[in-house]
């Protein structure tokens, strides 16, 4: 067993694991945070994606020891102070999602793209999110969605430097 | 202002804010205190007698609660009554490569698995059945005993005179097409927590609650009782959020039973959850289905007679198998007017995992073929392939020649829009370049292809005699050639006949109303990401006049719900609506009533509307002054919107972004004339004198729908059908044989569209599931095992791959449904395939009878054009004439041995008898 110290959205977790256990099985098991999804435990669906360092990565690609002293965010600590995220608010808006179990690694990947990218393309949306896999949406209105929470953001980002 | 406050409105779906903040809870997101993890024992043969199991080692291990197998519960079971071939642990055979052994319950996972190592399982292996074609020629060792020559059901219907018809058909076309298998691959993988109440008195197990990723739990419930021999008041199944079906959560999957097996040998609560390998196995979804189909036609394109003999590759057990095959000769001649069809299926074991429903039941794989032939009739007699479609339309109210009753009709349009949206009248005319002519021939079956553009509306007489073939359109400066196909599909809105047969209702709905005027629905529907508790929420609502916000769906469990048999054959919307509908009805009555002694009026002058309810002819007087309300942001009625500071949703949904509780502050009884009240107070008035607020509706289709009498016609009447046509634009690289599929244009006839941006969204997303088909989902089989049990080598498109779909809705108001609604969810898929392959054929003029249109098929098919060096296939295959069913999915070869087989197995005899792949030349 190993010791590690993550912290997760915000929260230092200490845990004394099993140097094999995945990520994404911290966060679930461990953390008891179960938003971030299993699709199929070999980095092929996207389901588990969550922030590492800001950083999105496929948390079943990632063993907790390596994770140890860094810091995850997951989709459940994306709405703060009350506030969905503009991502999590255009998914709703642009019915982005339906069975809803690939929407939060969808969401957790597109703000990483976001992050890098303020105002990509629908090409670049598409490239950026094809490793996530979704079954029910045929990807059309994600794609509208993450457009949509682009110019969210950007207005917002407006808005707050114009108050500056 | 609309007819409707929230129906025909984008509204968003109910449960998007638990999905979207990552807080709903699908089943294996649930734990309990003391909670076992079980895993499952898989066979590693296709076919073998078991003889022996010992767990001793395995119960031996520190961790391990308990090992159950096949002995703890031996009943057999199956979604069908007819069908009850299946044990959740093998009892004696194993019929699969995956097929469930035993299954362990341990402290954890790590335990678990290692356990499953320690059990010693001896079997004997048996010759094993993989092409169903040998399959049904068995005469011995048959996948199970009472089915000889391994046929799980045949059926033969003739309608009309078919003999006669194609005698008087002035062309015939004929042709093999072959559909490899598909599955769901729905994201979230099954998953099922068991656990029992201990009797406090003797510590047995008591009752049982089962949480499960289940399209039917009231299926389930009935199931578990009939295994676990307990009865079914004692058993309650929930279902959590479920991430995907498609079907492939719609009957009893072994281990849903099998976690109720080991927890009552554990004591103790287990949870099973299939990894993605185990999704795979478990599988149920479409059988490759090889269709001989002939197609007679007059010069002008009316068809005169249809025949088809379909086989299907059912796998190891009975599944939904009759069912499939029937829908697949049932909805055969139903969607155009087709005097007369003869339909022979046959569903076949083989030995691989049982295959049952998927999205668009049935009906997809033959459409595939019907829609393809459609086109190279066109093509032969010189017509627009739009056009030969709408010379065969049915003329309703009508009963097809198989006895579906067909109400609305919405296919005219359906393909007027597609036609119009596609530009596909220029795109079709599009002339060739001269060069292109220089590479024409004739094609080997002798068929007469000629350019469809040049002649739309030409009359008989003037086909052709000079046989083209489309060379394509103009190569684009990459050398990709492109082109436009259409096709059309239809599905039902539910069966008219349930599975099991009795005259219960197929949906029932409670209502319970609160003196908040809180709305609770009650249902056994079980959402899956389609929208059926946002359906049943804006049905109620607009009963009743209410804010959408006040209406709670609790749907799904069998303790507090009454009985919905599930999410399958796009039944919900139908079915449940209409029972949401009727008991929102019988609630009104009663609010009613006690409104109408308020405002001094009759009962039948009472109008509910905008969240109040009013005496008739003053709704438009009594709409200034509002009620004192403090409204859930987004309140979805007009009334409210022109009162109220709501918050909309800015995209292309209404409704709430957080739902608050509505709370409406009542009205004093003495203030003001009493021409209407407000919602809450109406809803008081009535409590008051009734002491409860509750009523029920449910729903039965009508005698009317049920269809004939013959063997088999209970399988395809509905009380509705939904219609599609769809145009895709595809191009072709001539060097790679790699397809890209454009766009496609999707019109849907869903009656009315409830929520367009539901509708919306089924329809995308069957298209694009569709696409994946016919491009690249293919499961791959060497010797029965799966080569391919994984989301990387079982691909679908990525986000990258998949082009724009253009949906546009078409509404047709059907008479029967809820507010004139149809299905919307699996109709559209059918009609994409046969799209792409007849665009595909318009682009480079290879006609592909086989499915998946994979670069290597295409590019076996444009070098046979070309009489170019073959392709490198597995046996031989050639995708535009399949011949045979090679267990190997046609386009790849496989080194190595496989699995361990018997030495007689026939179909190893015949892959040594079978050309060498290493014979090919590439």
């Amino acid at each position: 067993m190993k010791s590690v110290e993550i912290v997760v959205n915000g929260v230092e977790r200490r845990a004394q694991v099993e140097p094999r256990m995945l990520l994404v099985h911290f966060l679930r098991d461990v953390a008891g945070l179960t938003g971030t999804h299993i699709g199929c435990e070999t980095s092929l669906c996207g389901a588990c994606t969550a922030l590492l360092d800001g950083r999105a990565v496929k948390s079943c690609t990632v063993l907790a020891v390596q994770a140890d002293g860094h810091s995850v965010t997951t989709i459940e600590a994306l709405a703060s102070e009350g506030q969905l995220h503009p991502l999590q608010e255009s998914f709703w808006e642009e019915h982005a999602l339906q069975c809803g179990f690939c929407t939060p690694g969808m969401i957790m990947c597109a703000s990483d793209l976001l992050g890098s990218n303020a105002s990509p393309s629908d090409r670049e949306i598409r490239e950026g999110l094809s490793g996530n896999l979704c079954r029910c949406t045929g990807y059309q209105n994600i794609v509208g969605a993450v457009k949509s929470a682009s110019r969210k953001m950007k207005r917002r980002t407006a808005a707050t430097a114009a108050k500056k | 202002m609309s007819e409707f406050s929230t129906i025909g409105r984008p509204i968003a779906f109910v449960d998007a804010a638990e999905k979207t903040t990552g807080h709903g809870k699908y089943t294996d997101d649930l734990s309990m205190p003391g909670m076992l993890i079980g895993k499952v024992l898989h066979s590693p043969h296709p076919h073998a007698r078991i003889k022996s199991i010992d767990t001793s080692r395995a119960r031996a291990l520190p961790g391990v609660v308990a090992v159950v197998t096949g002995q703890d519960a031996p009943t057999t079971y199956g979604i069908l009554p007819i069908g009850h071939d299946e044990h959740a642990l093998a009892l004696d055979k194993v019929r699969y490569v995956g097929d469930n052994v035993a299954c362990v319950a341990a402290v954890d996972e790590a335990t678990a698995e290692k356990a499953l190592a320690l059990i010693d399982v001896e079997y004997e292996l048996l010759p094993a059945w993989f092409d169903p074609e040998q399959s049904m020629r068995a005469e011995n060792d048959f996948v199970h005993e009472n089915r000889p020559r391994n046929i799980e059901k045949e059926y033969h219907h003739t309608f009309g005179d078919p003999d006669k018809g194609f005698a008087e058909a002035d062309y015939v076309a004929e042709a093999r097409y072959i559909a490899n298998e598909v599955t769901h691959a729905a994201m979230e993988p099954h998953s099922t927590l068991a656990a029992f109440e201990l009797d406090p008195h003797t510590g047995k197990p008591g009752r049982l609650t089962v949480w499960s990723s289940t399209q039917v739990p009231y299926y389930l419930q009935h199931k578990l009782s009939l295994v676990l021999d307990i009865p079914m008041s004692r058993i309650r199944v929930i279902k959590p959020l479920v991430g995907g079906g498609f079907g492939g959560k719609s009957e009893v999957i072994p281990l849903e039973i099998t976690a109720a097996i080991a927890a009552r040998a554990a004591h103790a609560p287990v949870k099973i959850t299939y990894t993605r390998e185990e999704v795979f196995w478990a599988h149920r979804g479409r059988p490759r289905t090889i269709i001989d189909l002939k197609t007679g036609a007059k010069n002008d394109g009316r068809i005169v007679a249809a025949a088809a003999r379909v086989i299907q590759d059912g796998g190891g057990y009975c599944s939904y198998g009759p069912v499939t095959i029937l829908y697949s000769g049932a909805l055969l001649g139903a969607l155009y007017d087709i005097p007369n069809v003869r339909y022979d299926g046959y569903r076949v074991l083989t030995n691989k995992p049982a295959c049952g429903a998927m999205r668009g039941h049935g009906t997809v794989n033959v459409r595939f073929a019907f829609e393809s032939q459609l086109d190279e009739i066109a093509a032969a007699l010189k017509l627009d392939p739009a056009e030969v479609r709408c010379r065969n339309l049915l003329k309703p109210p009508c009963v097809t020649v198989n006895g579906l009753r067909v109400l609305s009709y919405g296919l005219p349009e359906c393909i007027d829009k597609v036609v119009a949206a596609s530009d596909w009248t220029e795109k079709r005319a599009r002339p060739v370049q001269a060069s292109e002519k220089l590479d024409l021939k004739p094609v080997s079956e002798g068929h007469g292809f000629s350019r469809a553009e040049e002649v739309s509306h030409l009359c008989h007489s003037e086909r052709a005699s000079a046989r083209e073939e489309p060379a394509g359109r103009n190569p684009a400066a990459d050398g990709r050639r492109r082109g436009v196909g259409i096709a059309c599909s239809h599905y039902v809105s539910g069966a008219a006949n349930s599975i099991i047969r009795s005259d219960m209702p197929h949906s029932t709905v409670n209502l319970k109303v609160d003196r908040d005027g809180g709305v609770v629905a009650y249902t056994g529907a079980a959402e899956i990401g389609q929208g059926s508790d946002t359906m049943t929420a804006q049905i109620v609502a607009e009963v009743l006049g209410c804010d959408l916000a006040r209406v709670k769906v609790v749907a799904a469990d069998t303790d507090l719900t009454p009985i919905d048999l599930g999410s399958y054959s796009s039944r919900v919307t139908f079915m449940n609506g209409n029972a949401s509908l009727r008991a929102a009805e019988d609630v009104k009555k009663k609010i009613a009533s006690a409104a109408a002694r308020r405002l001094d009026c009759a009962v039948a002058d009472v109008v509910f509307r905008g969240d109040k309810v009013f005496r008739q002819g003053a709704e438009n007087v009594a709409r200034a002054p509002s009620p004192a309300v403090d409204r859930p942001p987004g309140a979805a009625d007009d009334v409210a919107r022109s009162s109220s500071s709501a918050v909309k949703a800015q995209g292309r949904v209404e409704g709430q972004i957080l739902r608050g509780s509505v709370q409406q502050k009542r009205r004093n009884e003495d203030e003001g004339s009493r021409d209407w009240m407000s919602f809450e107070e109406a809803v008081v008035a009535a409590i008051d004198f009734s002491g409860a607020l509750t009523g029920t509706g449910s729903y039965a289709p009508p005698a009317e729908a049920r269809g004939g009498q013959f063997k088999g016609a209970g399988v395809g009447p509905s009380p509705a059908y939904s219609y599609s046509a769809q145009v895709a634009e595809v191009s072709v690289d001539e060097e790679t044989g790699e397809v890209t599929v454009h766009k496609i244009w999707a019109a849907h006839d869903c009656g009315r569209a409830l929520n367009p941006v539901a509708v919306e969204g089924q329809v995308i997303g069957s298209v694009w599931m569709g696409l994946g088909q016919a491009l690249e989902e293919e499961m791959i089989w060497k010797d029965g095992l799966l080569m391919n049990p994984g989301l990387l080598e079982y691909r679908s498109p990525s986000a990258a791959e998949s082009p724009e779909i253009e949906c546009m809705i078409v509404e047709s108001i059907d008479p029967e449904g809820p507010f004139g609604a149809k299905e919307a969810g699996e109709g559209s898929l059918a009609a994409t395939i046969p799209a792409i392959s007849n665009a595909i054929y318009d682009a480079v003029g290879v006609r592909l009878r086989e499915v998946p249109f994979t670069p290597e098929r295409v590019l076996a098919a444009l070098r046979a054009k070309k009489g170019e060096k073959k392709l490198n296939m597995t046996r031989d295959v050639d995708p535009t004439a399949p011949a045979t069913f090679p267990e190997h999915g046609g386009a790849l070869c496989f080194k190595g041995k496989g699995p361990a087989r018997h030495p007689l197995d026939v179909a190893r005899a015949d892959v040594a008898r079978a050309p060498s792949p290493a014979e090919g030349d590439d």
